[in-house]
């Protein structure tokens, strides 16, 4: 995506956030619903096929942090990643190939929704083993500890993964070894069907890194600014050297856990008035009017240019060709070594 | 311009469906998000939302239809302004379907690929593991593994070890004894006890570039880590297309020890040999150990290395080299016979060799083959002999179910069918988890005696 920081003569929307800031982030969102839309579209034609997690809804979380982020850092997330890879600046047109299995997805279409991963973008997956990616986090932390430069790792789950042994295994070795990693919770209130009130008698996960020694806060997810400043002020303690830090995003997703879920377990109602009254991107888009930072024209234009941003996206993704059948027997293993980070 | 809206497909294994109800009417507007109708699928009734904004032109498939195929046009959508006259020159939007019949030319089943198509010769590599004349040392198996560890730490400095007791304990076993001192606290790492996390955590060091050693205190422990090893470190080359990969070792005991009971006293070997993206490297002897975790060590894969506690403290001639590896895949011969072949690996290797010298008191001359590796397989190496000696014998600890003597004879079956005079036997330990009375644990595990035994049998005498 475009470089985030707005021009020195540019207009102040808001604490430490220009009107180009705003508007990037109102643009990054809005990139990630309508990608999301048209990939359950697709999903619905039959041309993605098995799991499809949605990310609509909680596209402040990624945006937020991805602005407290510098070149380096690393990410690494579970299933309902599609997001995640929008917002650290991977190409659509590989993503939305990677979801239809084709031979120009980021993964040569051997990967699928759960499981894309970018080098370029020190993208780690696309985890579909729900934790899995915590203590591989922490991993990626200790390599850039190790190695001694100040990069930091966001690594992402749900309240639901919040439950895992490993989760409370990784804070244990994060803690003791200074690991410079950021546990983003995204608590978007239901492990699928299981919402947080029946999965826990805890449900303040930020707390859970205390005992520990894991300082923690709870933020604001439907709030981009909010994510973003947490999300500064976690990156600052783990660049410093301080250890982890636990951010527990308190989000919402409007859609399914998957493409095959019919939600019954929340009603219709709950889900229509956190649209209607606590939408992220309605918010910035209002940020953004009442300020006077944007018209109602320059907005249109954005819609547009992400429209088009979309469906090419979803046109390369349906004429990119199925992967070549050389490709079953083809990186299973290296012969040299990867190039990892 | 108008466009239909088609079923859609609402779980993975949905092909078609009831349209329950219609939430919006004709000439409804409708925006992107908002519910149209409720389709029931095979797996529950589901809520269809609009992608697109326009007007709802026309319904095509009433409320209370079943059995409307996926992808079969259900409405047409007009966008604003136009007329509903519009909605009899709709296009649908390309599916599935239309993709699948332009590459239907391509599906073909996929071909396994094997080494020898055509013909079936087997060649296997007989060239030396290092140079005739080479000095030798006698060493244990457990000083061979800490000079291999100490030697790819001196070479490369993103190598490290992690587990529990490895640094100030010096290794439960003490395998990693003096690592600590000579490379310090950075790269000899005591974790909690805490399996699944460490394993992850070296994973995502892997990730990262770096070249973990994994010690696992005993490889029952590793059961707690396995999604990480398989679902993490095996695929994840695989799933990112080539991009990126876990370079890393896990590395400790496996199998029985002695008088410790059921669950600390299992052979993994075949579990991690069924799994495409490990390299699994079981080793018997002191010079094989460090060859080839010195190969583990820099192989570009994630390598399970399954030692052995009652082989640790065993010495054998280690070659007196600076740098010396054995390669993965080539099996060793460790005695030449023409009567029967004898397959093993590991700790398996011992009853092996002690039955091939009391086989030899009464006129049968085994050849007996130590595999090394079980991923990859030195296949050549085994059928070579079996067109020598038309009888086998696997010999392993693990369990007789799914064994890797099993698929060993599977694939002599396939590939060597007629140079067989007898079928192949499977020793294994026996199908009983491990008791720990002295007697009974004596009976559980092979023994050279069941060795000789099939031996006789294959050899009909």
């Amino acid at each position: 995506m475009a470089a985030r920081k707005g021009s020195a003569s540019s207009t102040k929307a808001g604490a430490n956030v220009s009107a180009d800031e705003l508007k990037q982030y109102y643009h990054d969102m809005l990139l990630i619903r309508r990608f999301e839309e048209k990939a359950g579209q697709l999903y619905g034609m039959g041309l993605i096929g098995g799991f499809c997690h949605l990310y609509i809804g909680q596209e402040a979380v990624v945006v937020g942090l991805e602005a407290a982020a510098k070149e380096g850092d690393k990410r690494v997330t579970s299933y309902r990643d599609h997001g995640h890879m929008l917002a650290c600046g991977m190409d659509p047109k590989g993503v939305m190939a990677e979801l239809t299995g084709r031979e120009d997805g980021y993964s040569k279409g051997k990967g699928g929704s759960m499981h894309m991963f970018s080098k370029e973008k020190h993208f780690y997956g696309g985890h579909g083993i729900v934790a899995a990616q915590v203590p591989i986090g922490a991993g990626l932390a200790f390599s850039d500890k190790y190695k001694g430069n100040d990069n930091v790792t966001f690594a992402y789950f749900g309240d639901g993964a919040a439950n895992q042994g490993q989760v409370a295994e990784t804070y244990n070795m994060a803690q003791l070894w200074d690991l410079p990693v950021v546990f983003v919770i995204e608590n978007n209130q239901y492990a699928m069907g299981t919402s947080v009130q029946r999965a826990t008698k805890s449900p303040d996960f930020y707390e859970r890194g205390l005992s520990y020694g894991i300082a923690g806060e709870a933020v604001d997810g439907m709030d981009v600014l909010a994510v973003k400043e947490a999300g500064e002020k976690a990156v600052a303690h783990c660049r410093s050297g301080k250890g982890p830090y636990i951010l527990e995003i308190k989000t919402y997703r409007y859609r399914g856990h998957s493409m095959s879920d019919p939600a019954k377990y929340r009603t219709r109602e709950e889900v229509q008035k956190m649209r209607d009254e606590r939408d992220a991107i309605e918010h910035v888009r209002q940020l953004l009017l009442t300020g006077k930072h944007a018209t109602e024209d320059d907005l249109k234009a954005i819609d547009k240019e992400i429209k088009s941003i979309v469906n090419e996206a979803a046109e390369f993704s349906k004429e990119s060709p199925e992967p070549s059948l050389d490709e079953l027997y083809t990186d299973i293993y290296a012969d040299a070594a990867p190039q990892n980070a | 311009m108008a466009t239909k809206i088609l079923m859609p497909a609402l779980s993975p294994t949905m092909e078609e469906g009831t349209l329950a109800k219609w939430l919006k009417k004709e000439g409804d507007t409708v925006s992107s998000g908002d519910i149209l109708a409720e389709i029931e699928t095979d797996k529950a009734t589901m809520e269809f939302e609009a992608v697109d904004e326009g007007v709802l032109g026309k319904i095509l498939v009433a409320e209370g239809t079943s059995g409307v195929k996926v992808n079969d046009p259900i409405a047409v959508m007009l966008e604003e302004g136009e007329d509903a006259s519009a909605a009899d020159e709709a296009e649908a939007p390309a599916t599935a379907d239309d993709a699948g019949d332009a590459q239907e030319a391509e599906k073909a089943p996929a071909k396994a690929k094997s080494s020898d198509e055509g013909d079936d010769v087997p060649r296997p590599d007989t060239s030396p593991d290092w140079p005739e004349g080479t000095p030798m040392k006698t060493q244990t198996v457990r000083e061979a593994l800490r000079d291999a560890m100490a030697e790819e730490m001196r070479r490369d400095d993103s190598v490290f070890l992690m587990g529990e007791e490895v640094a100030e304990y010096q290794g439960a076993y003490k395998i990693s004894q003096g690592l600590l001192d000579e490379f310090g606290d950075k790269r000899v790492i005591d974790t909690p006890i805490t399996e699944h996390g460490f394993a992850g955590l070296g994973v995502g060091a892997a990730f990262g570039g770096l070249r973990p050693i994994v010690e696992f205190m005993t490889f029952n422990f590793a059961m707690q880590a396995m999604d990480q090893i398989v679902n993490s470190a095996a695929k994840t080359l695989y799933m990112s297309g080539g991009q990126m990969g876990a370079p890393m070792v896990f590395r400790g005991p496996n199998g029985a020890a002695a008088r410790v009971g059921a669950q600390h006293s299992q052979d993994y070997g075949a579990w991690y040999a069924s799994v495409p993206g490990l390299k699994v490297v079981q080793p018997y002897s002191a010079a094989d150990a460090k060859g080839l975790l010195k190969s583990a060590i820099r192989d570009p894969n994630p390598v399970i290395f399954l030692e052995n506690e009652i082989l640790y403290g065993r010495s054998f001639d280690v070659p007196d080299l600076e740098d010396f590896t054995i390669p993965f895949g080539k099996a060793k011969i460790w005695r030449e016979g023409s009567d029967v072949t004898i397959v093993s690996w590991g700790i398996g290797m011992s009853h092996a060799l002690e039955a091939a010298d009391k086989l030899a008191e009464d006129g049968i001359e085994a050849e007996v083959i130590d595999l090394r590796t079980l991923r990859p397989i030195d296949y050549d190496t085994v059928l070579a002999s079996v067109r020598k000696t038309n009888r086998v014998v696997t010999v392993e600890e693990g369990f007789p179910v799914a064994s890797l003597g099993n698929h060993l004879s599977s694939v002599i079956m396939e590939r060597a069918f007629d140079y067989l005079d007898a079928p192949v036997i499977n020793v294994t330990g026996k199908d009983v988890p491990m008791p720990y009375a002295a007697n009974l644990e004596k009976l559980a595990l092979v023994t050279f005696e069941d060795v000789v035994e099939a031996v006789k049998k294959v050899t009909y005498r």
